[in-house]
C-alpha cells in the first residue's frame, strides 16, 4: 500500500470518527440554543444507546433493537430536563455545568452498576469485521458506510426538521429569542424537552451504528463528550453546520497523531488543538467574533 | 432619601454587627478566633477518641482526607471567591506529586558530572532503595521546591490565556488541561505509566518531624496534616478579609467595575489561580511523600470533579465549611463506606447540592441557627452564594 | 488648564458609527455636561475616556499625558473615577465594603502582606475602614455600612456607587446618568452632592438626561448628536443655540421645556 493510500485510510478512520464527534457536537448546540445550558452528559447519550441496543439485541431483531435504543434514550433525555434542568431556571453557567458533569458521573456509574465494566458490541449490520469493500484503494469496512450513511441522513432530516416544519422553526424561534417566542405562543418548556430528547436520541442512534467499530463501554462518554465540544467550540458553538465541519476535523486530526505519535498520548493532540482554539479563536474557526461573552476586553 | 423601616433591621440583625466583627473590635477579633480554635481543639479530640475506641489507624485516612482538604480549600478560594471555575486541579496536585516522586526516585548517578557538586549543595543524596540498590536522587526539600516551580510554570501556561475566558470556555480550557496532564502522566514511561510511581522515601522536614506513612510516625503526621490545614485556613481567612479579599469579591460581582475601580482584575485572577494551584500542588507533594507513591488517578478528570464537588458541597465561599466537608467525605471514601458507588456519591452530591442548595448545605442550616439566636457568624452573613 | 481632553475620538461597532471624530475639553474644577438624545454615543465617549473600550481613532489626554489605550484600571489609578447607568454594586458584600473597594487605588498589601496580616497591612486596613466610613458619610449613608448591598433601594445604589467612586479619591469624577430613576427629592439631593463634591476639588463630568440638572449646575456643556460633537459652550449659549434646539425639538421636546 503507497502512501497515498495509508493517507487514505487514515482520513476515512478519522472521518468515520469525526462524525460521531460531530453527533456529539450538534446535541451539545442543540440543547445549548434552546436553553443555554451546555450539557457535558452528551457523551453519555452515545454510551446508553450502544448498551441500551446491545441488551435488546439479545431479545429482538437489530433494527428493532436500535429503534428501541433510539426511543428509550431519547425518554432518559427528555426526563432528564423535566426532572432536573426545568428546575433550575436562575442558576449561573457555572452551577449548570457542574449540573451536567454531576449527571455525567451519575450515568456512568449507574451504567456500571447495570451492565458492567465489559466492553460490548452490537454485530455488524451487514458483513463482519473481515469484510471490506475497496474504494479508491482504501479497504473500508461496510459498518464505516453504515456510520457515514446513518449520520448523514440523520443529519440532513435535522436540518430539514429545523428548517422546514412547524416544531422545528419554533425551535429555532426559541433559541434565537426566548421571549418574542413566548409572545408568540411558543411553548418554551416543551421545546426544551424537545431539544434534550432530540439531542439524546440523536446521539443514541450514533451509540448504536458505532458500536460494532469502537465498542461500548460505560466510561466511553466522557471523551466522547469533551472532543464533541471541541468540535463544537471550532466549528462555532451554536453552529450547527459547522458542528459538522469541527466534528469531521477533530476526528481527522486525531487519526493523523495517532499515525505520528505513541499511541498512549493519542488524544493529547485533540486537546491540545482544543486549547489553542479556546484561546487564540473562543468564537470558532467559522464563527464570528460576535459577542463580549466569551472573552472580556 | 428615606431612611429603611426599622423591620429590616431587624430582619437581618445578623448583619448590623458584620462591619465591626471583621474589624478591629475587640469582640470582633474573638468571634473570629472560634473556628481556629474549634478546630484546633477537634483534632487532638478525634484522636483521643480514635484512640479510645482502639481504631487509631484510622488516623492514616485522616491525615490523607486532610492533605485532599488543603487541595479543596484552594479551590473554594478560587471559585467562590474570585468565581472563577477550574475543572483541572487534580492536575496541580498530580504534578506536585509527580515531580517530587521522579526527583525523589529516579536514578541520577548516570550524570556523574553534575551529581558530585549536586550532592555538595545537598540537592541530591546517595541512598539506597527497598531492593538495596545503591541511586543518587533529588533530597526532597529541593524536590519540593521543583515540583512548586513545575506546578506554578504549568499555573502560568494555563491560567493566562485561559482566565481571560469566561464561563463554560474557561471551565473546558482547565478540563482540557487537566485532560492532557493526565494522558501524559500515563503515558510516559518516565511517570510509570498506569502504575504510577512508588518507593517514595520519607521527607525530614526537620529534625524530628518526618512525612511518611510508616506506622511509628503515624500520630505525628496527623497532627502535622492538620496542622498544615489549619494554617492554610487561617492565612485564606485574612486574605479574604482583606483588600485582595474584596477585590477578588468584586471580580465574582462585577469584572467592569472592579477594573474601572482601580483593580488590575486579570493580575488578580492570575494569582489567585496560582496560589489556589500552588496549595493543590504542595498538598500532592507532602501525599505522596505520606503514601510514598502516587498514581495517574490523582490528575484524572473524576478526582478534579471531585474536588469542585467538595468545594460546592462546603459552600465554596465559606473556608471553613469547605475543609470540614471535604474531610469529612473524603475520610469516608477512602475508609470505603461508598463501596462501589464511590463516584456516583460524589456525581449525586454535585447534582443535589448544587440544584437544592447552590450556597452549601451549612449555609441554610446556619441561617436556620441563626434565626434561633443560636450562633452568630460574621462571614456567613454577606456571602452569598458562589 | 484642561484637566481632560479628547482629540478627534471615534468608535465604530461592526457598520454603526457610535462616535465619530468628537474633540473637546473638560476644564479643572468645573462641572461639563455632556447631553444629546439617546443614542448619541455618551455612554460609548465614557467607556472610550474610561478606558472600557478602546478607540478606533484618536486621543484621550488626561492630565496632560496620553491615556489612550491605558487599561481601565490604570486610568482609574490615574485619578480618573465614575460610575455606571445602572449602578454596579458588588451584590455579596456589604455597603462599607463596597466602598472599601474604592480604597484599592490609594493601598497596595498584596497576598502575603494580608494573609500574614502583617502589621502594615493591619494599620492600611484601619485606614481603608475609616476612610470608606467618611465617604459614606459625606454621602449621608453611614448607617447603611453594614448593609448587604444587594437590600438597597435604586437610589440607595447610586449614592453607594457614588461614595465608593469618591473613595478612590479621584481628581476627576465621571457620572453616567446620576439623576436617572431618582424621584424628585434625590435628584435634589443628588444636584446638592455634585456641587459639594466639585467644592472638594473634584473635576466632574457629567452624562445626564435631566435639562434642569444640567442647566443649573453645568459651566460648560456639550453637545452630542449622531456621535458627532453639535456644540460646545455656557449653559445659556446652549440654550440659545439653533442647531441644538433643532435636534431636541426632533427628540425630546419636554427636557428642553424643562430647561
Amino acid at each position: 500500500m503507497g502512501t497515498g493510500d495509508l493517507a487514505l485510510q487514515y482520513l476515512l478512520s478519522g472521518i468515520t470518527k469525526g462524525s460521531i464527534y460531530a453527533v456529539v457536537a450538534i446535541g451539545f448546540n442543540l440543547i445549548y440554543s434552546a436553553t443555554g445550558v451546555l450539557n457535558l452528559a452528551q457523551g453519555e447519550f452515545i454510551m446508553l444507546g450502544g448498551m441500551v441496543a446491545v441488551t435488546l439485541a439479545h431479545y429482538v431483531p437489530l433494527p428493532v433493537a436500535v429503534a428501541g435504543a433510539v426511543l428509550v434514550v431519547t425518554l432518559v433525555g427528555c426526563l432528564l430536563e423535566w426532572s432536573l434542568f426545568r428546575r433550575l431556571p436562575n442558576h449561573s453557567v457555572l452551577h449548570l455545568i457542574i449540573v451536567t458533569i454531576g449527571v455525567s458521573i451519575v450515568i456512568q456509574e449507574a451504567s456500571l452498576h447495570i451492565w458492567d465494566e465489559k466492553v460490548r458490541s452490537l454485530p455488524y449490520f451487514t458483513g463482519n469485521e473481515v469484510s471490506s469493500i475497496h474504494l479508491l484503494g482504501a479497504a473500508i469496512s461496510p459498518q464505516v458506510l453504515w456510520v457515514l450513511g446513518t449520520i448523514t441522513v440523520a443529519v440532513v432530516a435535522l436540518h430539514g426538521f429545523l428548517k422546514y416544519t412547524l416544531t422545528g422553526r419554533a425551535m429555532r424561534a426559541c433559541s434565537a429569542n426566548p421571549e418574542a417566542a413566548m409572545l408568540a405562543g411558543i411553548n418554551i418548556r416543551n421545546m426544551r424537552t424537545l431539544s434534550f430528547g432530540l439531542s439524546a436520541g440523536l446521539g443514541a442512534l450514533a451509540g448504536c451504528v458505532i458500536s460494532p467499530i469502537t465498542m461500548t463501554h460505560y466510561e466511553m462518554g466522557a471523551p466522547l463528550a469533551i472532543k464533541g465540544f471541541a468540535a463544537a467550540i471550532l466549528g462555532g458553538l451554536g453552529n450547527p453546520m459547522g458542528a459538522v465541519a469541527g466534528g469531521l476535523l477533530v476526528g481527522v486530526l486525531e487519526a493523523v497523531s495517532v499515525s505520528r505519535m505513541p499511541a498512549a498520548y493519542n488524544d493529547v493532540a485533540a486537546f491540545v488543538v482544543l486549547l489553542l482554539v479556546l484561546f487564540v479563536r473562543p468564537h470558532g474557526i467559522f464563527g464570528l467574533p460576535s459577542g463580549q461573552a466569551v472573552r472580556e476586553h | 432619601m428615606k431612611r429603611l423601616s426599622t423591620g429590616i433591621w431587624a430582619d437581618k440583625g445578623g448583619i448590623r454587627s458584620s462591619v465591626e466583627d471583621e474589624g478591629g473590635t475587640i469582640a470582633g477579633r474573638l468571634r473570629g478566633l472560634v473556628p481556629v480554635i474549634g478546630f484546633a481543639m477537634a483534632v487532638p479530640l478525634l484522636h483521643l477518641v480514635l484512640r479510645v475506641a482502639g481504631t487509631e489507624y484510622c488516623l492514616t485516612q485522616l491525615t490523607m482526607a486532610a492533605y485532599y482538604a488543603i487541595v479543596v480549600t484552594g479551590l473554594g478560594l478560587l471559585m467562590g471567591y474570585a468565581g472563577q471555575v477550574s475543572l483541572g486541579h487534580g492536575a496541580f496536585f498530580a504534578l506536585g506529586g509527580y515531580t517530587t516522586a521522579v526527583l525523589t526516585t529516579h536514578d541520577f548517578s548516570k550524570w556523574k558530572a553534575a551529581t558530585g557538586w549536586l550532592q555538595e549543595a545537598h540537592i541530591m543524596v546517595a541512598r539506597q532503595d527497598l531492593y538495596g540498590n545503591q541511586l543518587v536522587t533529588v533530597t526532597p526539600w529541593a524536590a519540593f521546591f521543583a515540583a512548586m516551580a513545575v506546578a506554578m510554570i504549568a499555573g502560568c501556561l494555563i491560567g493566562y490565556p485561559a482566565l481571560r475566558l469566561r464561563g463554560h470556555y474557561l471551565a473546558m480550557a482547565t478540563l482540557g488541561f487537566g485532560l492532557i496532564v493526565a494522558k501524559l502522566l500515563v503515558g510516559s514511561n518516565l511517570t510509570g505509566a498506569a502504575d504510577g510511581l512508588n518507593g517514595v522515601p520519607e521527607w525530614i522536614l526537620m529534625p524530628g518531624l518526618v512525612v511518611s506513612g510508616k506506622v511509628p510516625v503515624r500520630v505525628q503526621n496527623y497532627y502535622l496534616a492538620c496542622g498544615l490545614l489549619l494554617v492554610v485556613l487561617v492565612l485564606l481567612r485574612n486574605t479574604v478579609q482583606s483588600r485582595v479579599g474584596r477585590a477578588l469579591k468584586s471580580i465574582h460581582d462585577g469584572e467592569k467595575a472592579a477594573n474601572s475601580m482601580g483593580i488590575n482584575t486579570a493580575a488578580y485572577k492570575l494569582k489567585v489561580f496560582l496560589l489556589s494551584a500552588a496549595l493543590a500542588a504542595a498538598a500532592g507533594v507532602f501525599f505522596t511523600h505520606y503514601t510514598a507513591g502516587i498514581g495517574p488517578s490523582e490528575a484524572g478528570a473524576l478526582k478534579s470533579l471531585r474536588y469542585v464537588a467538595l468545594a460546592a458541597a462546603g459552600g465554596m465561599s465559606n473556608l471553613w465549611g469547605v475543609a470540614i466537608v471535604s474531610l469529612a467525605l473524603n475520610y469516608f471514601s477512602l475508609r470505603g463506606w461508598f463501596g462501589t458507588y464511590d463516584n456516583a456519591v460524589f456525581g449525586a452530591l454535585l447534582i443535589l447540592i448544587i440544584s437544592l442548595a447552590p450556597a452549601g448545605p451549612l449555609q441554610p442550616a446556619a441561617a436556620w441557627l441563626r434565626r434561633r439566636g443560636w450562633w452568630r457568624n460574621a462571614q456567613s452573613s454577606h456571602h452569598g452564594t458562589p | 488648564m484642561a484637566l481632560l481632553e479628547t482629540e478627534t475620538l471615534r468608535k465604530s461597532f461592526g457598520g454603526l458609527l457610535a462616535v465619530d471624530g468628537v474633540s473637546f475639553k473638560v476644564e479643572v474644577g468645573q462641572i461639563t455636561s455632556l447631553i444629546g438624545p439617546n443614542g448619541a454615543g455618551k455612554t460609548t465617549l465614557f467607556n472610550l475616556v474610561t478606558g472600557l473600550l478602546p478607540p478606533d481613532r484618536g486621543t484621550v489626554r488626561f492630565k496632560d499625558q496620553s491615556v489612550t489605550g491605558w487599561k481601565p484600571h490604570q486610568i482609574a489609578r490615574a485619578g480618573m473615577s465614575r460610575t455606571f447607568q445602572n449602578p454596579s454594586l458588588f451584590g455579596r458584600m456589604n455597603v462599607l465594603e463596597n466602598v472599601m473597594v474604592g480604597r484599592h487605588c490609594c493601598s497596595d498589601s498584596g497576598f502575603w502582606g494580608c494573609a500574614l496580616r502583617l502589621p502594615s497591612q493591619k494599620r492600611e486596613e484601619q485606614r481603608i475602614r475609616a476612610a470608606s466610613l467618611e465617604e459614606l458619610d459625606f454621602v449621608g449613608l453611614a448607617y447603611l455600612a453594614s448593609f448587604p448591598a444587594s437590600a438597597l433601594t435604586f437610589g440607595q445604589r447610586r449614592m453607594v456607587e457614588l461614595a465608593r467612586a469618591l473613595a478612590t479619591e479621584p481628581e476627576m469624577l465621571l457620572l453616567d446618568e446620576p439623576a436617572s430613576g431618582l424621584n424628585t427629592s434625590e435628584k435634589r439631593e443628588l444636584g446638592d452632592l455634585i456641587i459639594r463634591v466639585r467644592k472638594r476639588g473634584v473635576t466632574i463630568l457629567l452624562v445626564e438626561h435631566d435639562m434642569s440638572m444640567v442647566m443649573g449646575l453645568s459651566d460648560s456643556v456639550v453637545v452630542l448628536h449622531n456621535g458627532a460633537k453639535i456644540a460646545e459652550g455656557t449653559p445659556v449659549e446652549i440654550q440659545n443655540d439653533e442647531k441644538v434646539v433643532r435636534v431636541y425639538l426632533g427628540g425630546e421636546v419636554e427636557n428642553v421645556a424643562a430647561g
